[in-house]
C-alpha cells in the first residue's frame, strides 16, 4: 500500500479497523477524539459495532463485556479518562481478557490541559487499577509505528489474554507523517474456548475477577505473575542508535525519544559520543538490553515529558552502576531539541570532569 | 537536507491547510515530513499555528525552537516569530503594522491579504503566501504544489482549484517584483 | 398395583444444582427460580449470557446454568451492552440489586435504556445493601433503621428513596418497565409473567426491559421470613407502587 499523510489517533483508529476490531467503545476527549470520530464512521462502514458511552467508566466496562464474546474489541481515551477506566481495567486483568486500550497522554494532574504529555507513564505501565498486575505498554514514536504497534496490540492481547495499553502522547495523536497501513484482515470466526457464547452443548463459562477463597485468589495471581514473567521474557522491544561507543546513553520513549534522537545526532556531529536507546515496550521494560549496556558507558540520561517517571525503570535496570540524570518537562510542555542537546552536554561535561 | 517551516495566523486564514498542503507535496516528492499544529481548547478565531519538517533522511523533533522559516499572517504570528526565524521571516504586510528590522535574516513582506482580495477571495492569502515563500526558498518547485493542490483539495472547495493556482502565481510574481530586504 | 406418576415440580434446567449461600427467608432464591423457569420455557437458556452484579447476587453466575459473568459494582449494564452489540442473537439479561442499579451503577443503566438497548434487567430492589450488612440503599424507605441510618432514614441528612421503574419508563429507549413484588403467591405468579414479557420484549429486538421486584431482607431487616414479607407489602408497595409504567404499544402483544 502507498504511503498516505496520517494524523497518528486516525492512523491508530484505522490500524484497528484494519486488524479486525469488532467493537470500540469510547468517550470524547481531546487529544484523541478524531480517533473516535474516525470510527464513528468507518465501523458503520464496516457494519461493525461502535458506541459512544455516557462515560469511560462506561466504556471500559462495555470493553470488558465485548472482549468476553472473544472478539478484538478497544477502547481509547486521554489520561483523565484513563484513570476513570482504572476500575474495569483491573476486572479485566483479573478475567484474563485480552483488550486493547489507547491512551493518548494529555498534561495532568487533574483536567490539567490537552497538550502532549508522558504523566501517565506509572499509571499505565504499574498496574492502571487496584490489584497485582502490569499492562503490555507500547509506546509508539511515529505515526507509521502507531499503526504497527496497534496490529501488534491485539496480536499480543491475544496471545498472552492481556491488557494491552498504547501510550501515546498528544503530539503522536495530533501529528500528521506519511504512513502506510495494512491490508484489511478479516475479523476471525473462531470462538476462543473460554468466550461467553452461549452453553450449548458444553457446561456454561463464567469469566469474573471474583474469588472469595483466599487460596484460590492467590492461585489466580501466581497465574497473572507467571503470564507477566513470559511477557518480560518475549516482548522487549527497544531501538538503539549510536549505542556501539556510546559514553552517555540517553533513553527516551514515544515523542520525547525522538526529539532526543535529533539531540544525539546534533551531538554526534558535535564529536561526542552520545547514543540513545528508545524504549518502544514501556512494559515489559527492555531491563536486559539495559543492563548490557551500562557494562560499556559511563553515565545515563533519561528524557520524558512528565517529572521522571521512567526514570524508576532506567535506574532499576543500571542497578547503581553508573549515574543516571534526567531531563524533562511537564504539564504540556514538549522539550524541544535544544534543551535536551543541552542537557546532553551537560550530562556528557561531567564524564569529562570539566 | 531539512527544513523546517512554521505558519501562524488567526483561524479561518488557511494556515492549517497551507502548511498541510506543503507537507503533502514532500510526500509526493519522496521527502520524509512531518506536520504537527499547535492544538487549543478554541475551535474558531485564535491563534494557530502548525509546524512543517522535510528531510531527505528520517525526521526526529517534528518540533524545533528556530525554524529556518517563519511565516506570520497577522500581527500576534509576527510578534511571535519575528525573532525566532532562522533564515527567512515572511510575513503578511496586509495585515501586519510593523516591520521586519532583522538584518540577519531575510524578511520578505507579502502584501497577501491585499492581493488576494484582488483575486476576489480573501481566503486565498495563503495561496499568495506560499507562492511568495516557495519563490525565496525553492524547497518545492511551485508545480509540485499546484500537483498536491490537485489530489488533496477538499472536494468542496475543488470549483476553487484554478484560483488557487492563479494565487501561487501571484504570490511568484510579487516576489520577482519587489527587491528584497 | 401402579399408581400413574407425573412430575409437577423439579429444578429448572436453567439453575444449577448448587446450594445458594442466601439467607433462609430471602427473596432472591424466588426471583432466580423465576428467571431460570422463564429461560426454560422461552427455550433461551443455551444462548444466555447472564451478568451477575456485586450485591447479594454476586454468585448469581453459580447458580444459574448459563454463560455468565460478573460486572464490577454498577456496571452491567455497560457489560451487557458490550455482549449484547456483539452477540445480537444472544440473551442477555443483568441481575442487579438496588444499591448495584440506584446506587453507583445509575448512569449506566439509565444510559443503557436511553439507547434502547436489547437486554433485560432483573432490578431486586430490597431497600438495604445485604452482602456488607445492611446498609442504607438509595432505595431505603424514609425512617427505615439500618446500620447506617440508625436512627432511622432522615430525609434532611439523606434525601429519598429513588422510585427507579417510574425513571427508567420516561426513557424512549425502554420498552418494557414494570414493578412487581414477591411478597405472596398471587405477585410471585405476576412476577413471572413478567419475566417472561421482557424476555419476550428482548427476543424480539424491541429495546430495553426491565423488570423491578420488590423482595425481602430478614435478616438485615431483623424480622422472620413472614414478618419481613408483610413489611414488603404494608411498607415497601405503599412507596413503590406496583404496576405498568411503560409498556411500549409494539411490546403489548407480548404481554
Amino acid at each position: 500500500m502507498a504511503k498516505e499523510m496520517l494524523k497518528g489517533n486516525v492512523a491508530i483508529a484505522e490500524a484497528a479497523v484494519r486488524a479486525g476490531m469488532e467493537a470500540y467503545f469510547g468517550y470524547p476527549i481531546t487529544p484523541q477524539t478524531e480517533l473516535l470520530e474516525h470510527l464513528s464512521k468507518r465501523m458503520v462502514e464496516e457494519d461493525r459495532v461502535f458506541v459512544q458511552a455516557e462515560s469511560e467508566v462506561a466504556a471500559i466496562n462495555m470493553v470488558y463485556g465485548a472482549a468476553c464474546t472473544g472478539k478484538r474489541v478497544m477502547t481509547s481515551s486521554s489520561s483523565p479518562g484513563i484513570s476513570l477506566m482504572q476500575e474495569g481495567l483491573s476486572y479485566i486483568a483479573g478475567s484474563y481478557i485480552p483488550t486493547v486500550i489507547v491512551d493518548v497522554m494529555r498534561g495532568g494532574p487533574g483536567l490539567g490541559n490537552i497538550l502532549p504529555s508522558q504523566g501517565d507513564y506509572w499509571q499505565v505501565t504499574r498496574m492502571a487499577g487496584h490489584g497485582d498486575y502490569r499492562p503490555i505498554v507500547l509506546a509508539p514514536a511515529s505515526v507509521q509505528e502507531a499503526i504497527d504497534f496497534t496490529i501488534l496490540a491485539f496480536d499480543l492481547a491475544e496471545k498472552y489474554r492481556h491488557i494491552v495499553v498504547i501510550a501515546a502522547d498528544g503530539q503522536i495523536g495530533q501529528m500528521m507523517e506519511p504512513a502506510e497501513l495494512p491490508v484489511m484482515r478479516p475479523p476471525s470466526t473462531e470462538v476462543p474456548h473460554w468466550a461467553l457464547s452461549g452453553a450449548k452443548n458444553r457446561p456454561p463459562n463464567v469469566i469474573l475477577s471474583f474469588n472469595l477463597n483466599g487460596a484460590d485468589q492467590e492461585k489466580v495471581n501466581i497465574a497473572i505473575q507467571e503470564r507477566i514473567a513470559l511477557i518480560k521474557a518475549k516482548e522487549q522491544r527497544w531501538v538503539e542508535h549510536y549505542t556501539e561507543d556510546a559514553d552517555l546513553l540517553v533513553v527516551g520513549y514515544g515523542t520525547t525519544g525522538r526529539i532526543a534522537f535529533t539531540a544525539v545526532e546534533t551531538a554526534r556531529e558535535n564529536g561526542l559520543k552520545v547514543g540513545l536507546l528508545r524504549p518502544q515496550t514501556l512494559f515489559p521494560f527492555p531491563d536486559d538490553r539495559i543492563s548490557e549496556l551500562t557494562d560499556n558507558i559511563k553515565s545515563c540520561l533519561v528524557v520524558e515529558m512528565n517529572a521522571g517517571q521512567m526514570l524508576d525503570d532506567v535506574r532499576l535496570a543500571v542497578g547503581g552502576q553508573v549515574p543516571v540524570g534526567y531531563y524533562g518537562r511537564m504539564g504540556g510542555a514538549v522539550p524541544m531539541p535544544e534543551e535536551i542537546l543541552e542537557a546532553v552536554e551537560a550530562e556528557y561535561a561531567k564524564l569529562q570532569g570539566v | 537536507m531539512q527544513e523546517q517551516f512554521v505558519f501562524s495566523g488567526f483561524g479561518g486564514q488557511g494556515v492549517m491547510f497551507v502548511g498541510q498542503l506543503l507537507a503533502y507535496a514532500a510526500m509526493d516528492n519522496s521527502f520524509e515530513v512531518t506536520w504537527i499544529p499547535s492544538y487549543g481548547p478554541e475551535m474558531r478565531g485564535g491563534t494557530a499555528h502548525c509546524t512543517v519538517v522535510i528531510s531527505d533522511r528520517p525526521i526526529g523533533s517534528p518540533i524545533v525552537q528556530n525554524p529556518k522559516v517563519a511565516i506570520a499572517f497577522n500581527n500576534p504570528s509576527f510578534d511571535k516569530y519575528v525573532s525566532v526565524a532562522s533564515e527567512l521571516f515572511v510575513y503578511n504586510s496586509s495585515m501586519v503594522d510593523s516591520t521586519c528590522q532583522r538584518s540577519d535574516i531575510t524578511a520578505l513582506p507579502v502584501p497577501a491579504t491585499a492581493l488576494a482580495d484582488k483575486l476576489g477571495s480573501l481566503k486565498l492569502a495563503n495561496m499568495v503566501m506560499l507562492g511568495a515563500l516557495l519563490t525565496v526558498h525553492p524547497v518545492l518547485s511551485i508545480s509540485a504544489i499546484r500537483d498536491a493542490l490537485d489530489i488533496h483539495i477538499p472536494s468542496h472547495h475543488r470549483n476553487l482549484l484554478d484560483l488557487n493556482y492563479q494565487a501561487l502565481d501571484v504570490g511568484m510574481q510579487h516576489v520577482m517584483q519587489v527587491p528584497l530586504f | 398395583m401402579d399408581i400413574p406418576m407425573e412430575i409437577v415440580y423439579q429444578r429448572p434446567e436453567s439453575l444449577t444444582d448448587t446450594h445458594t449461600h442466601y439467607c433462609p427467608g430471602c427473596g432472591h432464591g424466588i426471583a432466580h427460580r423465576l428467571v431460570a423457569e422463564a429461560l426454560d420455557e422461552l427455550n433461551m437458556r443455551e444462548r444466555t449470557i447472564l451478568v451477575a452484579p456485586v450485591g447479594c447476587s454476586v454468585f448469581a453466575y453459580d447458580y444459574f446454568n448459563v454463560d455468565g459473568c460478573v460486572a464490577a459494582h454498577g456496571r452491567a449494564p455497560a457489560m451487557a451492552t458490550g455482549m449484547k452489540r456483539l452477540l445480537p442473537d444472544h440473551i442477555v439479561l443483568t441481575y442487579q440489586g438496588d444499591g448495584d442499579l440506584a446506587s453507583i451503577g445509575i448512569a449506566e443503566i439509565m444510559h443503557a435504556a436511553a439507547r434502547g438497548e436489547k437486554i433485560t434487567t432483573i432490578f431486586v430492589n430490597n431497600a438495604i445493601y445485604g452482602m456488607t450488612g445492611g446498609q442504607m440503599a438509595p432505595t431505603t424507605l424514609p425512617g427505615q433503621k439500618t446500620t447506617s441510618s440508625p436512627f432511622g432514614r432522615n430525609t434532611d441528612i439523606a434525601g429519598y428513596p429513588i422510585r427507579m421503574s417510574e425513571i427508567l419508563a420516561q426513557l424512549d429507549g425502554s420498552v418494557y418497565v414494570v414493578r412487581r413484588s414477591i411478597h405472596d403467591v398471587q405477585n410471585i405468579r405476576k412476577t413471572k409473567k413478567a419475566i417472561l414479557t421482557a424476555l419476550k420484549v428482548q427476543e424480539a429486538g424491541l429495546g430495553f426491559s426491565v423488570v423491578e421486584i420488590l423482595s425481602n431482607c430478614p435478616t438485615n431487616w431483623g424480622m422472620t421470613a413472614e414478618e419481613s414479607l408483610t413489611w414488603v407489602e404494608e411498607n415497601m408497595v405503599p412507596y413503590y407502587p406496583l404496576g405498568d409504567f411503560k409498556v411500549r404499544d409494539d411490546a403489548k402483544e407480548l404481554v
